[in-house]
């Protein structure tokens, strides 16, 4: 391992305080440390020995530091929910948190109920702040939630499936009855991207600036904002599928099929990287852990199952009815199902999602959408009347990075980041299953040409283990020196030969590759076209 | 029941007034950041392709000689001053900042072949064919030097002359004494005429001298033998010689770590040496494809650059083998004198067509007096570079390098001889090749003592 141990050295007793720091800063280095460092012990060059073991020091000093950051720096504390007695959790609802907390809070529980223009889809961008909704009959909304102010609202009078925001804010895309448009803050319509066709479902993979899209037929394109540039174009040939995630993670496009499979693809092959039957029917809906080992899908066989992406098995199987399907950024799950939402956790760190909390709506609200708020604590229903917002606590992640994602950016702050994360963009060939593979070195090919002195050696080798065989001793006459000595010339030459026919084939092959004559090549190029085309030996 | 809830105020988070700085939080959580290592790769590629945009080394030329320019000296006590001596007998002072000459000394009548100032930065010690050997004063740097108009010339403070002509001088560090190089090597001190000691090793002329910097009675000479010899002064006789089979045009001691010396060798290599075990080279530095004529260390000690007579300046490692980096421009005929400044950003050299020039010792440096925040992403970019230098994209654009055409030919060229002669080479150290004695010694000891008794430089 990279880390020295401080209380690794028995001669040294280190104060309570600090024992205590320590043991408690375990389980954080672990993370910090990024995986297992490298065995040095194989390295046969000094040089590159110590280079590396200075590096690994320098991680564990560092992770050191970052896990100390995170215990005593971080400005905000996440959110719980303790229950005492015979309390359940899942029996508590909206209503008596909303008595328990701060006023600043209750902003974040509301519904907002819009009946005539149907089921609502939304959006996050990255921050949380902004929130981008879709009406199906053509009501397109941009909304800042932390003052609740509404930021641009249209009607494009036509029916609208998905929408998405781009990179930022300023940007979102909308998929409208025959083609997704791309759309400003300001509602003006800026592109239409004809190519895609009439597309169900968006996504954008933000690291990539692609956005990916799934239409009637079963097309996948993915799309390069940033010069517009069609990466993409994949007949995926397993027919409509309503249900589409990107996994955060790898930046996979995962598509779930009516016939139970799960296909996984990236945009520079016209072949899924995996495909998975999840379900004996249709798969209704599709979500991803942030960390990229889990998923979560759900089958009209009303089971929600949940895989570990790494050994593509299942880890545990709910019994229930998922219409929509959302992880939070703190790995909780969110299962919407007509009218009632379930929030599983797994509460004791074991990777067993049990019951954690539940709501229920007006009856006869459908809710087809749920997404959890980056770095707060709410989740929000879309559903067939409008949209609602609930308190989780516990589901967000409560202190972000700036430079990362930030919910209170100023405009120049949202300039500055646009223009590094296009210099970082990342090119779309390293969209892979497991993306801890770029830097790394492909093991080296065993095969080498022998140089001279070693094929020399070799035939020297195999005549001196031949060359003392002793022979049978032959009487009346037949064990003349000559025969003797013809035979075991005979039995030299014999060893010798698949050497040199090795030697043989490898100079034909190098002779075959058509050279140039020394001639040719002393010619000017323009002259060139007259020398002789023989290829000479 | 206890809940909690994620609740944030504004004022925590946003600054109050706009004279204040942005507030700045941060998460390490690798969780928040997919692809890292993408992102990073990225960036490597980025800044490799930055580099190169950047890599500008050529500062400028100081033309002013009217012939060969054939050693230059560094003063210890000013950084921005130069001494360049040519073949025609002119010597000069340059001011690196505006690359003009400051001061001349007029005199020799011969071609200059060394030059060195003495410690304390007063005195100019120079040697010619003329068989003379000249002490000048320095005139101290003042703050009407800017004047264009005064060009100074200075009067010798002393000549002495020998029988035979000087090949090199070199000033003893921290001491007052110096040595020259000719038909043997002489040690002077300034206040007398005539050499107060005098070594001898085989009858060839002695070519360059050095003085350590760590010890200051230990010196290292090289003669046209193709030997190089290591004297002690406080025994008064020679301690070492070791002979190559190619004549080794110049010496260089390692200021960081005086025990090593690199030899500049006529067989296009550069031989790294302990001076304590000379029966083997720590390192063999290859890469020039003609004679290497000069070669001075960084004061750093981690690197060094040579002058070779293929019109190029290469800059080495001092435990590796390849160059980092070559200079060479189409004005820039044979290099016979190259020096590194004494602050290890910039590197001097002195060619046959007259000029010196100035380079950069890093080509894509920024300088100058660097920001906070450009330092901190100079450094990331080095850093994030390095980690990521061994994958093929970053590798290729890190190594791309112009080279002239004739000196691309002639190292493939090589390349392909060193082949045919058998396969790759053991990688490692690589043991000169030394002529087999009469005497069977391949390092004759003249001293009793063992050299290693003679050190009193302690490693830190």
């Amino acid at each position: 391992m990279g880390v020295k141990q401080d209380n690794a050295d028995p001669g040294q007793i280190l104060p309570p305080i600090e024992q205590e720091l320590s043991n408690e800063l375990d389980p954080k280095l672990k993370k910090y440390l990024r995986g297992e460092g490298t065995n040095l012990e194989v390295l046969k060059d000094k040089k590159l020995k110590s280079q590396l073991s200075v590096r690994e020091e320098l991680y564990g000093i560092s992770a050191k530091a970052a896990a100390k950051a995170e215990e005593w720096l971080m400005p905000s504390e996440g959110g719980y929910l303790e229950v005492e007695g015979i309390e359940k959790p899942w029996r508590i609802n909206q209503h008596s948190i909303s008595s328990e907390i701060n006023i600043s809070s209750l902003k974040n529980q509301h519904d907002i109920i819009i009946p005539d223009l149907g089921p609502y889809t939304l959006d996050f961008n990255s921050s949380g702040r902004y929130m981008a909704v879709a009406g199906r009959k053509g009501h397109l909304a941009v909304l800042d939630m932390k003052n609740m102010s509404l930021i641009k609202e249209m009607q494009v009078r036509e029916t609208v499936r998905d929408i998405v925001f781009l990179h930022n804010e300023l940007f979102f895309a909308a998929a409208q009855k025959k083609y997704p448009y791309i759309y400003n803050r300001d509602g003006i319509e800026l592109h239409c991207l004809k190519e895609h066709g009439s597309v169900l479902r968006l996504q954008f993979l933000k690291s990539h600036f692609l956005l990916a899209s799934i239409n009637k037929f079963g097309q996948l394109h993915y799309q390069d904002v940033t010069m517009g540039e069609m990466i993409g174009n994949i007949r995926t040939g397993l027919g409509r599928s309503d249900v589409m995630q990107v996994n955060p993670f790898n930046g996979v496009v995962a598509l779930g099929h009516s016939g139970g499979t799960v296909s996984m693809w990236k945009p520079t092959s016209a072949a899924p990287l995996v495909k998975m039957l999840c379900h004996p029917g249709p798969v209704s809906a599709m979500a991803f852990h942030p960390n990229g080992h889990l998923m979560a899908t759900s089958g009209k066989e009303r089971k929600i199952k949940i895989w570990d992406l790494r050994k593509f098995e299942v880890l545990q199987t709910i019994p229930g009815h998922a219409r929509a399907l959302d992880f939070s950024q703190k790995g909780l799950l969110a299962a919407g199902n007509g009218s009632f939402v379930q929030i599983f956790g797994d509460l004791s760190e074991s990777q067993h999602y049990s019951r954690y909390m539940g709501h229920s709506m007006v009856k006869g609200y459908q809710i087809g959408k749920v997404l959890f708020r980056p770095y707060e604590d709410v989740l929000v229903l879309g559903h067939s009347m409008g949209w609602s917002s609930i308190l989780i606590p516990g589901s967000g992640e409560p202190n972000f990075d700036t430079w990362v994602a930030n919910p209170y950016e100023t405009s120049k702050q949202r300039r500055e980041k646009e223009v590094r994360s296009l210099l970082d963009k990342l090119p779309s060939e390293t969209i892979m299953l497991n993306p801890s593979k770029i830097g790394t070195m492909r093991p080296v090919k065993k095969k080498e040409k022998q140089t001279k002195q070693e094929i020399a050696a070799e035939m020297e080798a195999a005549v001196e283990a031949v060359k003392d065989t002793a022979f049978k001793n032959k009487t009346k006459g037949r064990n003349k020196a000559s025969k003797r000595a013809k035979k075991r010339k005979e039995l030299i030459e014999r060893v010798k030969r698949p050497l040199l026919e090795r030697q043989l084939k490898e100079d034909e092959k190098l002779a075959k590759k058509p050279k140039i004559s020394e001639k040719e090549n002393a010619l000017p190029t323009a002259l060139q076209r007259f020398a002789s085309k023989k290829a000479t030996a | 029941m206890k809940v909690k809830v994620i609740s944030r105020s504004t004022d925590e988070f946003t600054r109050e007034r706009s004279q204040d700085l942005q507030r700045v939080f941060r998460n390490f959580d690798p969780n928040l950041r997919p692809q890292e290592k993408a992102i990073e790769y990225v960036r490597a590629l980025n800044a490799a392709k930055l580099e190169k945009i950047f890599a500008r080394p050529f500062i400028g030329a100081m033309d002013g000689h009217i012939d060969a320019v054939s050693c230059m000296a560094k003063n210890p006590n000013y950084l921005k001053g130069i001494f360049s001596g040519s073949m025609d007998g002119d010597i000069r002072l340059w001011d690196m900042a505006s690359r003009r000459t400051v001061c001349q000394f007029p005199g020799h009548q011969g071609a200059v072949r060394g030059l060195a100032a003495s410690t304390d930065g007063h005195t100019l010690v120079s040697c010619g064919t003329d068989c003379t050997v000249r002490l000048w004063n320095v005139p101290v740097a003042t703050i009407v030097e800017s004047d264009d108009s005064s060009n100074c010339t200075a009067e010798p403070l002393a000549v002495y002359s020998g029988n035979n002509a000087f090949w090199d001088v070199d000033h003893q560090w921290d001491g007052e004494l110096f040595a020259t190089a000719g038909a043997q090597v002489d040690i002077w001190n300034h206040n007398r005429s005539q050499p107060i000691n005098s070594f001898e090793w085989g009858t060839d002329t002695v070519i360059s001298v050095r003085f350590n910097p760590g010890e200051p009675n230990l010196l290292a000479t090289s003669a046209s033998d193709r030997s190089i010899t290591l004297y002690d002064l406080r025994v008064s006789s020679p301690a070492r010689k070791l002979i190559m089979r190619t004549k080794t045009n110049s010496i260089a001691w390692n200021p960081m770590e005086p025990m090593n010396f690199t030899a500049a060798n006529e067989d296009c290599n550069c031989y790294s040496y302990d001076a304590r075990k000379l029966d083997e080279a720590k390192c063999v530095h290859k890469d020039h494809v003609s004679a290497v004529m000069d070669i001075d260390f960084s004061p750093t000690g981690r690197e060094f650059v040579t002058g070779s007579y293929d019109r190029t300046v290469r800059i080495f490692q001092y435990n590796g083998g390849h160059s980092r980096e070559i200079y060479h421009t189409k004005r820039m005929q044979r290099v016979f004198c190259v020096k590194f400044s004494c602050d290890a950003s910039y590197i001097i050299s002195g060619s046959d067509d007259t000029n010196l020039r100035l380079w950069k010792a890093k080509a894509s440096e920024q300088l100058g007096v660097l920001l906070p925040r450009e330092r901190k992403r100079h450094e990331y970019h080095e850093a994030v570079k390095n980690r990521y230098k061994h994958l093929p994209e970053v590798k290729r654009i890190v190594r791309h390098r112009h080279l002239p055409k004739p000196i691309y030919k002639a190292a493939s060229l090589r390349r392909t001889m060193t082949e045919a002669e058998g396969g790759k080479k053991k990688e490692g150290k690589l043991i000169v090749l030394q002529e087999v004695l009469p005497l069977n010694h391949y390092v004759k000891e003249e001293s009793s003592k063992k050299l290693s008794e003679l050190w009193h430089y302690q490693l830190l």
